[in-house]
């Protein structure tokens, strides 16, 4: 597991999640805070495909050996992927959770949204 | 000084010392004075060992066990043998008195036995997966319908009035809480009707219940009834009798959802009812929905091999009010009892217990057909238990039958209105042929003697 | 107490076993560790082996496709073992040898209760009038049976101050499940249709889960300071929509809630009911009972109170005690004594919830505890009750002392019931020892570990339970265990990190078990 690292080209909820934003779609994921607390993910209940995720709201579950935790969905949407390398090595989001960590990309529905996320800097003093 | 205590009035006074309180009296000082119990519980003074022993032994003694009447009576319990085994190895402290194994490290003992006690029940009823048990029968089928609302959340129960009354009665209850009906599908000529099923089928019904073999002791046949049941997207819950599947085609051949049912059988004594065990197997795609423990194989930091409590997600102490169950103590011990039993049996073995059982049975049930006045409730093949009607009020054929060491069965007008004078009859392979033909004409004479009025 | 496990008790044969890597770290182990490598029952099959022997078939055998369609039968025997009586007894007696268990040594598991479990109940339980005895036998051939279980009704109604018992619920849960409905029934019975029932968040979680299952909300209740039930809280989520409070007292921290009055006032008030999680009830028989503190249905754990053996896992009940109000909801069937003196089943409950489970319950742990309330007797069981509360007050005593109390604090200081918590966070934060790691290293020194990460509420939490029947010498040991553990981790806390090194097993990766799910033994 690398050192904690929030990298400063994503959006922030504080429920420790990230948005990747790229036009109308933003790819979401949990915080190294995140998996950190968490421990050892064992297994990611994703949302089907189709569904779609209200800002907010948990949209999915992950889960270590001795915790649940809901993903909470940092802004609304339609799932159009969730990420299949995780069925088999849900550790990677341990590994790399801002990268091949990720967890489902979602066509926005409301793009004004993203404003009311947080920038790297306001994420780090909530963790403060 | 209390029985099974040991703290010395020396030890009690260096105790309390070093709390830095006077007196016992004052550790309970946040009890408030409202709800103090002001005078002495109203439980009589304790005994020795030796007069509890006489007393237990006087109660015990009261009461009429299969060693003290050649009995017939089945319906969900069986007096199958216990091998000896079973009871020198469930003596051991080592398994007897350990919590459940949270600590896996020094459990490994208590947890390879569930993860063998997985595979066995996974092998008898054909299902994937199994877990490391629940309560008991009943309650196993009211657990499956509690998983089948989780999966699908839909409404109705469909169940066949095949299924054992207590199983059904359990699940009443139980669905009553979270919020499901209980619909009965009738029997026909004994077994669970196929149009009743289709016709009540629908894309609101959360699971379909059948028993195998169903209460009235019939084989039903799963292979017209088990595509009706799943044709809707409702879960089919078997709850099979494990002893019968070494002759039976197991559930899992059926694409059975959910394999459930009484372990008593499986090594387990009577009792008066409990502590036995249900098991409760599943398909692969029910397996995070399971209630209760689940052991899984692992590795150990210097790659030994060794066993773990798994997908513990499920449960009530990590997931709480989303849990699969509430269950926590299960039945570990009567699991080993199984799992020991069916090793016991062996692969081979559990067939022959199960055609030895066919056999009498069918001997049994042929003899008692031929009596006057007893005519079978229905021709259905059977395994270990058989129906029939008598022409006689069937409390007062019991209490002849019983007069003369013979208990010759269960009277079904106690769950089914539609039976008042049904008998429900088990031959275990502890009763011999010679103990059948004792049955044959012992209740051949009382329902003689009922129907001719003789005096008992 | 050894201070190492140098006895073989839990480790294989040496003479078979092969042996482990020696990576004790600083460790002086007296003899190097042995470990077997686990084989399953299943490996150990070899065709044509067998034990069981079927009785003689002495009636004429017909055609199997006479009796049933050969549609119907299995064409292939479940893949059973194949194994010998012999080989099947020391399989599952060196399996044995790789358990801790409760006859070996100190087991304070807390919420457990892992008091001694008397011999003389394996044996009365075994007698044939008990273990024997089908449950269909009709009453008045089970006289001695529906007494026993009437009388213990009778006990455990006085224990609680609750008149109505029954002994139906096959474990703890299973009780909080009778419960709750018995909760919904009363309500509804009244036409009151209520949608929530309040939970504090100290509760095991069983209490939730129970709730969910009876198809009610759980609302949490928050905790005070002082380790009470919030009663602001209480107060403001108690509402006219709430069936039922659950309640544990002594609470989940081991304290007894000094407000239990105003709290049972506040429940009443809104018209709910008040629930008694009975697993914590060994603090107080015969000094405090629920019914007088005010509440209307009770469950009692007989594997802890009243000490059936815990099997590894069970088998356990849950009888659960009410008042007069939820009385006519009760399971079915009941055991009464009728005019005559004699005992029957009664099933002529109209307004019952119904059955639980199948017959009259798990009569063999109440024949162990009713055995064990015969030997203790009313003052006995008080007795049991100060005594545990003794010992779990001498033990916190020692454990606040210089050396442990600074990593190990008590998570409230005050006096406690039968079982108190710590937080291993300034333990934690000073040696970067986690309270797994504590009790991982307990493991090496012969004692099971107290609860761990429970309460919920607790960081670190250790919940510490001793019981009535454990001696000074036995607790003055494990107070001298934890101070040595903690020396040892000022020193180098990778020895507790590591551990443990005596165990059949050592740390097990439980991730990878539930990633890749084995749950049977391939064939």
């Amino acid at each position: 597991m690398a050192d904690a690292s929030y990298p400063d080209d994503l959006r922030y909820h504080a429920e420790h999640d990230w948005a990747r934003v790229d036009g109308e779609v933003a790819t979401l994921g949990i915080t190294w805070y995140a998996q950190d607390s968490l421990g050892e993910v064992v297994f990611f209940d994703p949302p089907a495909v189709g569904t779609t995720i209200a800002k907010d709201e948990p949209y999915a579950e992950v889960e270590s050996v001795k915790a649940v935790s809901d993903v909470v969905a940092p802004v609304s949407g339609e799932i159009v992927e969730v990420n299949p390398a995780l069925g088999d090595a849900p550790e990677t989001i341990n590994d790399d959770p801002y990268g091949d960590g990720w967890m489902v990309k979602v066509r926005l529905s409301d793009v004004s949204e993203l404003d009311t996320l947080l920038d790297a800097a306001a994420y780090r003093e909530i963790l403060d | 000084m209390s029985r099974y205590t040991s703290a010395t009035d020396a030890d009690r006074r260096e105790m309390l010392d070093a709390i830095g309180v006077e007196t016992i009296e004052d550790l309970f000082a946040d009890i408030p004075a409202g709800v103090r119990l002001d005078r002495p519980l109203d439980i009589a003074a304790g005994l020795s060992e030796q007069d509890v022993y006489a007393r237990m032994r006087r109660l015990a003694s009261r009461n009429v066990s299969t060693e003290d009447e050649i009995s017939f009576l089945g319906a969900g319990m069986y007096d199958h043998y216990v091998p000896a085994l079973v009871d020198n190895l469930l003596s051991r402290s080592e398994f007897l008195t350990p919590y459940t194994p949270y600590q896996p490290e020094i459990s490994q003992g208590s947890l390879q036995v569930m993860f063998e006690y997985q595979t066995a029940i996974s092998e008898v009823t054909g299902l994937p997966v199994s877990n490391a048990s629940v309560y008991e029968g009943p309650s196993a089928v009211a657990a499956a319908g509690y998983l089948a609302r989780l999966h699908n959340k839909r409404g109705r129960f469909l169940v066949s009035r095949g299924l054992h009354p207590h199983a059904l009665e359990t699940l009443r209850t139980n669905a009553h809480g979270f919020g499901a009906t209980v619909e009965e599908l009738p029997l026909s000529d004994g077994v669970t009707d196929p149009d009743a099923l289709a016709a009540a089928m629908g894309d609101d019904v959360a699971a379909v219940f059948l028993a195998q073999p169903n209460f009235l002791g019939a084989v039903e046949d799963l292979e017209a009834l088990a595509p009706l049941a799943r044709s809707t997207g409702a879960l089919l819950i078997v709850a099979a009798d494990p002893l019968t599947l070494g002759v039976l085609k197991p559930p899992g051949d059926f694409d059975v959802d959910i394999c459930v049912g009484e372990g008593q059988t499986l090594g387990n004594r009577l009792d008066f009812g409990g502590p036995s065990f249900g098991f409760f197997a599943v398909q692969e795609h029910l397996v995070r929905k399971l209630p209760g423990r689940l052991v899984g194989e692992t590795t150990d930091v210097d790659g030994r091999r060794g066993f773990v409590l798994t997908l513990q997600t499920r449960e009530q102490h990590i997931r709480r009010e989303k849990a699969t169950s509430n269950i926590c103590t299960a039945q570990a011990l009567n699991a080993l009892a199984g799992v020991i039993y069916l090793s016991w049996l062996g692969r081979h073995g559990i067939t022959e217990l199960a055609e030895l059982m066919l056999q009498r049975t069918a001997y049994a049930r042929a003899e008692l057909a031929a009596l006057e006045g007893v005519e079978l409730l229905h021709e259905q093949p059977v395994v270990r238990e058989f129906a029939v009607t008598l022409d006689a009020s069937v409390d007062r054929v019991i209490e002849r039958c019983a007069a003369e060491g013979v208990n010759p069965g269960y009277a079904l007008g106690r769950d089914f209105d539609e039976h008042p004078d049904g008998l429900l009859v088990a031959i275990t392979e502890q009763r011999s042929r010679a103990d059948i033909d004792r049955l044959v004409s012992v209740l051949g004479a009382a329902v003689t003697a009922e129907r001719t009025g003789v005096m008992a | 107490m050894s201070k190492t496990m140098n006895d073989n008790r839990l480790h294989g044969d040496p003479g078979i076993a092969d042996t482990a890597g020696q990576d004790g770290r600083g460790l002086s182990l007296e003899m190097p560790k042995q470990r077997d490598r686990a084989v399953t029952i299943f490996e150990k099959s070899k065709a044509g082996r067998r034990a069981f022997v079927a009785p003689e078939l002495d009636v004429d055998a017909q055609p199997l496709d006479d009796l049933i369609p050969a549609r119907m039968r299995r064409t292939e025997p479940p893949r059973l073992p194949e194994i010998s009586e012999p080989e099947i007894n020391r399989h599952y007696k060196r399996l044995s040898t790789r358990n801790f268990d409760l006859d070996e040594g100190f087991y304070p598991l807390g919420s457990c209760t892992m008091k001694h479990n008397p011999k003389l109940h394996e044996r009365i339980a075994a007698l044939p009038g008990n273990a024997r005895l089908h449950p269909a036998q009709a009453p008045e051939r089970a006289q001695g049976a529906l007494e026993l279980m009437y009388e213990l009704q009778v006990a455990l109604g006085e224990v609680a101050g609750l008149p109505h018992v029954s002994l139906q619920p096959s474990a703890g849960s299973h009780g909080e499940l009778a419960g709750v409905l018995l909760t919904r029934a009363y309500h509804e019975d009244r036409g009151d249709h209520r949608t929530k029932v309040l939970t504090p968040d100290t509760a095991h979680g069983t209490n939730p889960a129970t709730v969910t299952m009876a198809g009610y909300e759980v609302v949490k209740v928050g905790t005070d300071p002082d380790g009470g039930v919030d009663l602001e809280d209480l107060r403001a989520k108690a509402d006219d929509q709430v069936a039922c409070l659950m309640l544990t007292n002594p609470s989940t921290l081991g304290l007894f809630d000094r407000n239990i009055e105003e709290i049972a006032s506040i429940v009443h008030g809104v018209g709910a009911t008040l629930y008694y999680d009975g697993a914590n009830l060994n603090a107080v028989m015969g000094i405090s009972r629920p019914g007088d503190m005010g509440f209307d249905i009770v469950h009692y754990n007989l594997h802890k109170t009243f000490t059936q053996p815990h099997g590894g896992g069970g088998p356990g009940a849950g009888p659960i005690a009410v008042s007069d109000r939820i009385e006519p909801y009760l399971p079915r069937p009941q055991v009464v004594q009728g005019d005559d003196g004699s005992f029957v089943l009664d099933y002529d409950r109209p307004k019952s919830i119904g059955r639980l489970r199948g017959f009259q319950g798990n009569y063999g742990v109440f024949v162990r505890s009713y055995a064990y309330i015969l030997s203790l007797g009313g003052d006995g069981l008080r007795e049991a009750s100060e005594t545990a509360v003794l010992n779990a007050n001498y033990l916190l005593a020692r454990l606040r002392e210089a050396g442990v109390a600074e990593y190990l604090p008590v998570a409230y200081d005050r006096l406690c019931m039968h079982e108190f918590v710590l937080s291993g966070a300034p333990m934690k934060r000073e040696l970067g020892l986690k309270t797994l790691d504590l009790a991982k290293r307990l493991l090496d020194f012969g004692f099971h570990p107290p609860t761990v990460y429970f309460p919920l509420l607790v960081d670190e939490a250790l919940l510490v339970e001793p019981t009535e029947t454990e001696t000074k010498e036995t607790l003055d040991a494990f107070a001298d265990t934890i101070a040595e553990i903690l020396r040892e981790g000022e020193q180098d806390p990778e020895i507790a990190r590591n551990a443990p090194y005596t165990t059949p097993v050592r740390r097990l990766d439980e991730a990878g078990a539930a990633k890749r799910p084995v749950l049977r033994q391939p064939l």
